[in-house]
């Protein structure tokens, strides 16, 4: 035992390892690991991004769903609206359609009436006349009578 | 336990290294090949990591040899907040083969001398944390990196000035107690590194002689709860002289 020139040869050798330590072993497993770090990280980076865009993607698709159901249902709206609105037409047209054929009808009837009466007046007349031809036994002469007739036609 | 000889002889016989050369000019040829089968053996699994270091699918041995890396990083993050492209790999270096030396001492303590006795070597110890030169080399040349990081880090009037003027002020009367106490300070950290790790594995080591001296059947309690307590001692020692390596560095590179 005792210290001799071991010694130096161990501080050689020691520097030696020390140097290739520093040259050919630390460095590439050093990278190989910083890398693997990096590639970790950017995995996991970019799967939150996804994670986050499915999010979005989800806000996004529901928005599209809650409009077309709100659009769809403004549409059924508007065609009850407009389907209504053409009863409703519909129901007035055929409202005036009937009211003129009424006031047409009630019109004819009146032309019916008023010829008729003139008809019944004339034949009242007529039978006055004979009537009274009848009882003056001689022929009345119309034409002598006519204001008398007229105003009793007017009774008639 | 070998046949023959007194229990002293045994224990003696395995405190031994193979050697060549007088005095100071003793080179432990079991040392220094143990630790470089073991350097290499570290350089060569981690080289080939290195090389073939896949970002997508790592091999088995591969997220091992990460481990490590991360383990070490972080304890240097933590610990060294100047530039880390040498203090990082200085301290894996450090980390991984101080324990492989402390693994050393789970070996069987009479494999290795019994092997190399059949190639005709008389001694071996195969344990270089429980030789002085190798711990001491280790914390010898962490001293000169204190040095040089301590200049690196304040410069050369930087350094030179807090050698004179810390702790106790920057009165020129106070100027050669300052450096004695900065001085013994230096030189306390590479001693204290290199005599904890080699006081805890010699002691270890003798501990795993002595139990071999027991009769066989006996041996078995006392091995495995040895070894089995060893076995937190082996990366702990590891880890702290890796640990202290980079504070101290730290503590030589920032300004106080």
């Amino acid at each position: 035992m005792g210290i001799n020139i071991t010694l130096f040869g161990q501080m050689i050798t020691f520097t030696v390892f020390i140097l290739f330590t520093m040259k050919f072993v630390w460095p590439p497993i050093k990278q190989a690991m910083s890398e693997r770090e990096k590639r970790i990280q950017d995995g996991l980076a970019s799967a939150e991004r996804a994670s986050h865009e499915l999010e979005l993607a989800k806000e996004q698709g529901a928005a599209h769903i809650r409009e077309a159901k709100s659009q769809a249902a403004e549409i059924i709206e508007k065609a009850n609206r407009q389907g209504a609105s053409l009863v409703d037409e519909a129901r007035e047209e055929a409202r005036t359609v009937a009211e003129r054929e009424r006031v047409a009808a009630e019109a004819r009837i009146e032309q019916e009436v008023s010829q008729a009466r003139a008809a019944l007046r004339k034949e009242v007349s007529e039978l006055a006349i004979l009537g009274a031809s009848r009882i003056l036994e001689r022929e009345v002469d119309p034409k002598a009578h006519q204001q008398m007739l007229d105003q009793l036609t007017e009774q008639v | 336990m070998a046949a023959g000889g007194s229990a002293t002889d045994y224990v003696q016989h395995h405190l031994v290294h193979a050697s060549v050369g007088e005095g100071f000019w003793t080179l432990h040829i079991d040392t220094l090949i143990v630790s470089w089968v073991l350097g290499l053996v570290f350089l060569g699994v981690f080289y080939s990591v290195a090389r073939r270091a896949s970002v997508d699918a790592p091999s088995g041995i591969q997220t091992v040899v990460e481990a490590c890396v991360e383990f070490i990083d972080n304890q240097t993050r933590e610990s060294f907040h100047g530039p880390r492209e040498f203090v990082a790999p200085l301290a894996l270096t450090i980390f991984v083969w101080v324990l492989l030396w402390n693994l050393m001492d789970l070996l069987p303590v009479d494999l290795f001398p019994v092997l190399v006795k059949m190639l005709g070597f008389e001694y071996v110890r195969i344990l270089p944390s429980a030789d002085m030169n190798a711990t001491f080399g280790l914390s010898l040349t962490v001293l000169l990196l204190i040095i040089i990081y301590s200049i690196k880090g304040k410069g050369w009037g930087g350094f030179g000035k807090e050698l004179i003027h810390h702790p106790f002020g920057s009165h020129p009367l106070l100027w050669p107690a300052n450096l004695m106490l900065n001085i013994v300070e230096m030189i306390a950290k590479p001693v204290s590194l290199g005599m904890r790790l080699f006081g805890n594995l010699y002691a270890a080591e003798m501990i795993f002689i002595l139990i071999a001296l027991l009769p066989i059947w006996a041996q078995w309690v006392p091995g495995v709860a040895w070894a089995i307590f060893h076995i937190l001692v082996i990366p702990l020692q590891a880890f702290i002289f890796m640990v202290l390596t980079v504070v101290y560095l730290s503590l030589a590179y920032e300004e106080h």
